[in-house]
C-alpha cells in the first residue's frame, strides 16, 4: 500500500515537470457546475445546493475550454473526475484525471506528445498508431466505416457472443471493440487508435469523414481519449441537442446546457488539441496490476 | 419477482435467463471510451449446472429468480421420486431424477443434503463433501496389507462403485469425497 502511495506521489511530480519543461501552465477548475456533459452514456452525480442543482463534473472540459477561449494558451490540470457508474477492477465513481491542451496542436501532435509523456513516465519504446479502420480490418477483418448492423451483429455471434437487444450500429462497434480487440492492444507497446467514425465524434472536429479522436491502450487497458478539439459553436450545439434527444429517448434526466462554454466556444476558440488520461489506471501500468484496488487505498470497487 | 438491473449485479445473485434460473457467478463492467457501456457475466445454469458467457447492455433489467439453497434430510426414494424431509418444519420435497442427476449414487437415508429450490421446487442436490458408506460388495481383504498401494473396485450400500485399498473388507465404513468420487479412508461407526 505505502508502495502505491509512494509511486502515485512520484508518478505526479514527473507529469508536473513533464508540463514545466515544455511550459504548460498548470490550472484548476471546479468540481461543481451548474452543468454537464449532455453525452447519454455518461452519468454525473448531481447534488443540491441550496434551490438548484450542481453536477460534480465529469471531466474538467468544458472549464478548460472556456480558460483557452479567454487566451489562457497551453494548460493541464490533474484532478477528481466522477462518473455515477458501475464499480469494478478498471472503474471506480471517482477517479483521478489529467487533462491538457495544446494551443496550435492537431491529435497527431498530440500523440507525438502523448507518447513522450508515456516514455517519460513508465520508459519503454515508441507508440504504435493505428487508425479506427486498420484496427477493425486486422482482428475482425471488417470495415467500420461501411459494414451493416447485421454484419456487425454475425461477426460478434460468429465470436460466441450473444445477441444483445436494441443495440445500435455504434454500440454494436462498442461491443466488439470492447469485447474481443481491446484485449489485444498495446501488449508488445502502447498502442494509439486514431481517426473514429465520425458518428463517434464526441467533441472532436470531423474532417474527411473521420473524427480526429483518439485513444490510448496499454496492455487491453484503455488509458486516454483524446480530440483535434472541435471549436464551432453551432456545430457543438447541434451535437448537444443531439445528446439530449437521445436522453429523452431513453428517459434519462435532462441536463442543462452549458451556456457559459458554447458562449466562450462563440466568442472565438483557438485550434487546439486537448486530451485525458487516466492516472489510475497509468499507476495500474506502473505498479503491473489489473486492479484498481491495488492504486485506490480507499475506494468504492467490490468485485 | 423483481426485476434486478445491471449495475446490481453480484457474484451468488440468482437470476432468470431463457426460463433457466441461474447464478451469476463473476460480473466485469467494460466500458469503451466513449459510448455505450456493458456488463460482461459469468453465469451458470442451476437447472443443467452449464456455465456461460452473457454479455448485456448496462443498464438494462432482468426478471430475479426464486432460488433457495435449504438443508433437507433423506427419507427415501419411491422408484420415481427421492423424499427429502426439512428437519425442522417437517415439510416434504419431492425430487425427480433430473433434479438429483449424479448425486444420486451418494443418497444415504438419514443424511442431509442441500437442496437447491426454484419457485419451490427442488431442481438441485449437492450431496456434503464428505459421505460416509458402508461397503456392501469387494474382494476379501489382504490382512495387514496397508503400504503396497494397490486398489480394487467396492460397490457401496448407495450403489456407488469407488476404488479402494485392498485391505478393505465387506462391512466396512469408509469416508469418501464426492468432488471427486474417491475414497479418504475408513471410518469408526
Amino acid at each position: 500500500m505505502f508502495h502505491a502511495l509512494k509511486s502515485r506521489a512520484e508518478l505526479l511530480a514527473k507529469i508536473r515537470q513533464f508540463f514545466v519543461e515544455r511550459e504548460v501552465l498548470e490550472v484548476e477548475t471546479p468540481l461543481l457546475g451548474a452543468s454537464t456533459i449532455p453525452d447519454p452514456n455518461i452519468h454525473s452525480f448531481t447534488s443540491q445546493y441550496f434551490n438548484s442543482a450542481l453536477y460534480l463534473q465529469t471531466s474538467p472540459e468544458f472549464a478548460m475550454k472556456r480558460l483557452l477561449a479567454a487566451g489562457s494558451g497551453s494548460i493541464y490540470q490533474i484532478c477528481k473526475a466522477f462518473r455515477n457508474e458501475d464499480c469494478g477492477k478498471q472503474h471506480n465513481p471517482e477517479f483521478t484525471m489529467l487533462e491538457w491542451y495544446r494551443v496550435g496542436f492537431d491529435h497527431h501532435q498530440l500523440m507525438d506528445e502523448m507518447d513522450a509523456l508515456l516514455r517519460y513516465v513508465l520508459g519503454g519504446t515508441p507508440a504504435e498508431r493505428l487508425t479506427y479502420a486498420a484496427m477493425f480490418e486486422k482482428f475482425l477483418q471488417l470495415d467500420p466505416h461501411a459494414a451493416s448492423l447485421a454484419e456487425l451483429q454475425n461477426c460478434a455471434v460468429m465470436h460466441g457472443i450473444n445477441k444483445v437487444d436494441n443495440l445500435e450500429r455504434d454500440d454494436w462497434l462498442n461491443l466488439l471493440l470492447t469485447h474481443l480487440i481491446e484485449p489485444h492492444l498495446g501488449k508488445e507497446r502502447p498502442t494509439f487508435i486514431y481517426d473514429y467514425p465520425a458518428s463517434q465524434a464526441a467533441l472532436a472536429q470531423i474532417n474527411n469523414g473521420v473524427a480526429e479522436r483518439f485513444e490510448v491502450y496499454i496492455d487491453g487497458l484503455e488509458l486516454a481519449n483524446g480530440f483535434h478539439e472541435l471549436g464551432d459553436a453551432k456545430e457543438q450545439r447541434a451535437r448537444f441537442e443531439a445528446d439530449l434527444a437521445k436522453r429523452r429517448a431513453l428517459n434519462s434526466p435532462e441536463i442543462p446546457l452549458d451556456e457559459e462554454f458554447l458562449a466562450a466556444l462563440a466568442s472565438g476558440f483557438p485550434a487546439c488539441a486537448g486530451v485525458a488520461l487516466g492516472i489510475d489506471r497509468l499507476l495500474m501500468v506502473l505498479l503491473n496490476t489489473r486492479d484498481l484496488k491495488d492504486v485506490l487505498f480507499i475506494s468504492l470497487a467490490t468485485n | 419477482m423483481a426485476s434486478i438491473s445491471t449495475n446490481e449485479f453480484k457474484s451468488g445473485l440468482k437470476v432468470m435467463l431463457d426460463g433457466d434460473p441461474c447464478s451469476i457467478i463473476e460480473n466485469e463492467f467494460v466500458k469503451p471510451g466513449k459510448g455505450q457501456a456493458f456488463n460482461r457475466v459469468k453465469i451458470r445454469n442451476l437447472k443443467t449446472g452449464r456455465m456461460l458467457e452473457r454479455t448485456f447492455k448496462s443498464g438494462e433489467s432482468i426478471q430475479a429468480a426464486d432460488v433457495v439453497e435449504m438443508e433437507l434430510q433423506y427419507l427415501y426414494n419411491d422408484g420415481e421420486f427421492a423424499h427429502f424431509m426439512h428437519p425442522e418444519t417437517y415439510e416434504q420435497y419431492s425430487t425427480d431424477k433430473t433434479a438429483i442427476g449424479d448425486t444420486a449414487k451418494w443418497l444415504k437415508e438419514q443424511d442431509m443434503y442441500t437442496v437447491t429450490l426454484w419457485d419451490g421446487a427442488p431442481i438441485s442436490v449437492q450431496p456434503p463433501i464428505f459421505v460416509f458408506l458402508k461397503v456392501t460388495e469387494t474382494d476379501p481383504g489382504l490382512k495387514g496389507d496397508t503400504a503396497t498401494g494397490g486398489s480394487k473396485p467396492a460397490t457401496l450400500e448407495t450403489g456407488a462403485t469407488v476404488r479402494v485399498p485392498l485391505f478393505v473388507n465387506i462391512g466396512d465404513l469408509l469416508k469418501i469425497d464426492t468432488r471427486t468420487g474417491e475414497y479418504v479412508s475408513r471410518a469408526k461407526e
